[in-house]
């Protein structure tokens, strides 16, 4: 594997946005540093930033380790990767919106309609169902991963109910009560306008049937979800109602939420639960945390869900190395941010090249999500190499695979001190009748030394991420 | 506000004052206990877990109600709802459900009072040592008091949160007047002697009120003052009419804000005229275990009907 890239510099060249950052490690005091980690720390348990984690052992409410070196990118590089990200949104929604319309690029071709049609994330209910605006992945997270100065890959696409986006804010938060003086010496472009930006973003896709100021409610499965603290969060900070199934109830085809002074209509629901616990009466019939008749509801244009049902179409891995067809098929450009170089286990040539390269490839389940269910291959045994090997030729179409990216990489406190630890970014992308980015998103960082894997339910911590002008 | 957010403060305000009415119950339990600890047959543990209204779940257990018994029940046992741990854990419970309608201060108050009392260590809670817990306790919830009086914005969460410390409360002040009912006197003891005396002394210390008794009656301890001071005088803020009065204002100013009046602001006025209007020796008279027994049942019905009507 290639030596990754380190995003401050190597070989003593430090890159000029991260000089600021270079001098303050150098001339602070370890003791310093370790007092405002026990300070970050202190910070986020009391605010009660947490994140649950089923093993069943432990403490059931952990933080997300928190890094207080931030990752710094310039505005030429963030320039860039913002034009890129609103490409990439726009192609995504307008092909659920073809997957539920015309289905145009199915029929010239340009993907095999079962890859589609018969794929678990498409819903047959909402096939000629409008949706305001034509939106359909209101909020969108974008992973992307860099591996040179120049080179950002997207890493897949979240096109459901990406969460995150609390940490991004909490970090920063944290950030400016702990290093106040950086902040004073880099001009860092703010973020703290997120959630207003989403409230617009949900008001702007109100449904045509809304009169007056529509309503919106943010709809969460409840405390036990492991982004609770989230959705508590977002809903506090734009002033809305957080719901539970329980809260709701459809009457005449219109959505309410009960409350002390009666039922109380609500326009638009964001809703951070899947679409299979909606509606018991389209989806699963025995989700306790749905609400009877809500579809009815949405197909009358009464109520606008965001992210719309069905989204997750675009999400899908397989469905991700289309994404660049889509963008010169739907906007007729060419795509800014690549994909990572994809090998599509159902084609049999590729899939022949997938066994054969085991050892150099990182092979996906296309409905695996948080590093679950995947192979690294330069890492995995001979035995798991041939057991994955027969697990391809039974069902490659559930696979696809990569070749291992070297991550780019940013200095992280560790044990020993100071080292570069593997990072990837996740961009939040509001999609209403515009589409709005705050700069930066969430830096995830894998913690343990040469780990690749950044989720934060195997071990991965986050960064503050700055975009300087 | 959502129903379910305004049930939740409600049930967590009811919560906190739970847990420090407990740890006032067996407050008076420990000092009348200690009043006569060779009398053989004595019996201040049974009669606390009556007032409690947990006896059944007690003996469910336990053959007797020794002291180590009825205090590990009653602070720290998971099987009964109502145990001091028990109540902490739901009052934490439903904060985290209703994180954005709480002030930072009291999540804080909640959260840290639950993160200590999960590392509590077994000789805490020993007989000898416990009344250092229920100090503890009765600071937590004071502290969550404070939080709600000197934070919350005064909008309808406030007013439902109000509600739940003082319809828990007035339940709570009956149930401990109600305790010297059920704990017998020693044989040779006869009633307005010593040991009835001394029982009655223990109430009033266990509400914090004995120098609020001496300040209003400038007199000796006697029984029916104590039981006026307790159910009939306003000025107490553990006092039955307190808490309805409370009560009475916290109805008052949601039926102010939604424009409507309902049959739990009906039920609050009646029982807050009768005890207006009531004189302690025709409590007395009529038994004051029959009317502190009334006043529960009513009270009961009374937050029956404020969850009927605003809470599901």
């Amino acid at each position: 594997m290639p030596e990754a890239f380190n995003e401050m510099g190597a070989d003593g060249r430090v890159r000029p946005h991260f000089a600021g950052i270079r001098s303050w490690l150098a001339a602070t005091p370890n003791e310093v540093f370790a007092l405002k980690r026990r300070e970050a720390e202190h910070i986020f348990r009391r605010t009660g930033i947490t994140f649950a984690v089923y093993t069943g052992e432990g403490d059931p409410e952990r933080l997300i380790p928190f890094d207080i070196i931030p990752r710094v990118l310039d505005a030429r590089e963030w320039a860039f990767v913002e034009r890129g990200l609103r490409q990439r949104v726009l192609a995504l929604n307008a092909f659920i919106a073809d997957v539920y319309g015309a289905q145009e690029f199915i029929r010239a071709g340009k993907i095999p309609p079962e890859r589609v049609l018969c794929n678990s994330g498409f819903v047959v209910d909402m096939v000629g169902l409008k949706v305001p605006a034509g939106v359909y992945t209101h909020v969108a997270g974008i992973d992307l991963v860099r591996v040179d100065a120049e080179t950002f890959y997207v890493l897949e696409d979240n096109c459901r109910t990406p969460s995150g986006v609390s940490y991004m804010l909490e970090d920063r938060e944290a950030m400016m009560r702990l290093f106040p003086e950086l902040f004073a010496a880099h001009r860092v472009r703010p973020i703290a306008h997120y959630t207003d930006d989403l409230l617009e973003t949900l008001r702007s896709v109100a449904p045509p049937n809304c009169e007056g100021e529509p309503v919106v409610a943010l709809l969460t499965p409840g405390a036990y979800n492991s982004a609770y603290y989230e959705h508590s969060f977002l809903a506090d900070e734009m002033g809305i109602e957080l719901v539970e199934g329980p809260d709701l109830v459809v009457q005449d085809l219109r959505l309410y939420m009960r409350t002390t002074q009666g039922l109380q209509k609500v326009d638009v629901l964001y809703r951070r639960i899947d679409d299979s616990f909606l509606d018991p009466l389209v989806f699963r019939p025995d989700s306790l945390v749905g609400i009877p008749g809500l579809i009815a509801a949405y197909r009358a244009g009464n109520v606008t869900i965001a992210n719309a049902v069905g989204a997750g179409i675009a999400d899908d891995k397989a469905i991700y190395t289309y994404v660049p067809e889509m963008i010169r098929f739907f906007l007729g450009e060419e795509p800014l941010l690549q994909n990572v170089p994809t090998w599509r286990c159902c084609e049999a040539e590729d899939c022949a090249y997938v066994i054969d390269h085991l050892h150099e490839l990182v092979v996906k389940d296309v409905h695996g999500s948080g590093g679950y269910g995947m192979l690294v291959g330069p890492h995995a045994s001979k035995a798991e190499r041939a057991d994955f090997a027969e697990r391809l030729k039974a069902t490659p179409d559930r696979y696809i695979a990569q070749p291992t990216l070297a991550l780019s990489t940013c200095p992280t406190f560790v044990d020993s001190g100071i080292a570069p630890r593997h990072v990837d970014l996740r961009p939040f992308v509001l999609v209403g009748r515009e589409v709005r980015i705050v700069p930066g998103g969430l830096t995830r960082v894998a913690l343990r030394e040469g780990s690749l894997v950044v989720n934060s339910s195997q071990g991965g911590g986050t960064k503050d991420t700055w975009v300087v002008d | 506000m959502l129903s379910r957010t305004a049930e939740n403060l409600y049930w967590l305000a009811r919560y906190v004052e739970r847990a420090e009415n407990m740890a006032r119950l067996l407050d008076v339990t420990i000092r009348m206990a200690g009043l006569f600890p060779h009398q053989a047959g004595s019996n201040e543990w049974h009669s606390t877990l009556i007032a409690a209204g947990c006896a059944n779940g007690f003996y469910a257990k336990h053959e007797d109600a020794t002291p180590a018994a009825v205090i590990h029940y009653m602070t720290r046992d998971p099987d009964n709802s109502s145990s001091i741990l028990s109540c902490l854990e739901t009052a934490r419970r439903n904060s985290r459900a209703v994180r954005t309608a709480l002030t930072a201060d009291m999540w804080e108050a909640v959260n840290s009072t639950w993160l200590e009392a999960r590392v509590l260590q077994e000789a805490e809670f020993a007989t000898e040592s416990v009344h250092r817990f229920l100090d503890w306790v009765k600071e937590r919830s004071r502290l969550f008091d404070g939080a709600v009086v000197g934070t919350m914005l005064r909008n309808d969460a406030c007013w439902f949160t109000r509600l739940g410390t003082f319809i828990e409360r007035a339940d709570s002040t009956a149930r401990l007047i109600d305790v010297k009912y059920h704990v017998l006197l020693p044989e040779y003891e006869s009633v307005g002697g010593a040991a009835d005396y001394h029982q009655w002394a223990a109430i009033l210390r266990s509400v914090s009120a004995l120098r609020a008794y001496h300040w209003v009656y400038r007199d000796r301890i006697k029984p029916w003052l104590i039981a006026e001071l307790l159910i009939l005088r306003p000025e107490t803020p553990r006092s039955l009419i307190a808490c309805l009065g409370e009560i009475m204002l916290n109805l008052d100013l949601l039926a102010q804000n939604y424009g409507r009046r309902n049959e739990c602001h009906r039920l609050a006025g009646q029982m807050h005229a009768k005890l207006r209007f009531e004189r302690i020796d025709q409590i007395f008279q009529g038994g004051l275990h029959e009317f502190l027994t009334g006043f529960i049942n009513a009270n009961i019905e009374l937050g029956n009907e404020i969850s009927r009507q605003y809470l599901s």
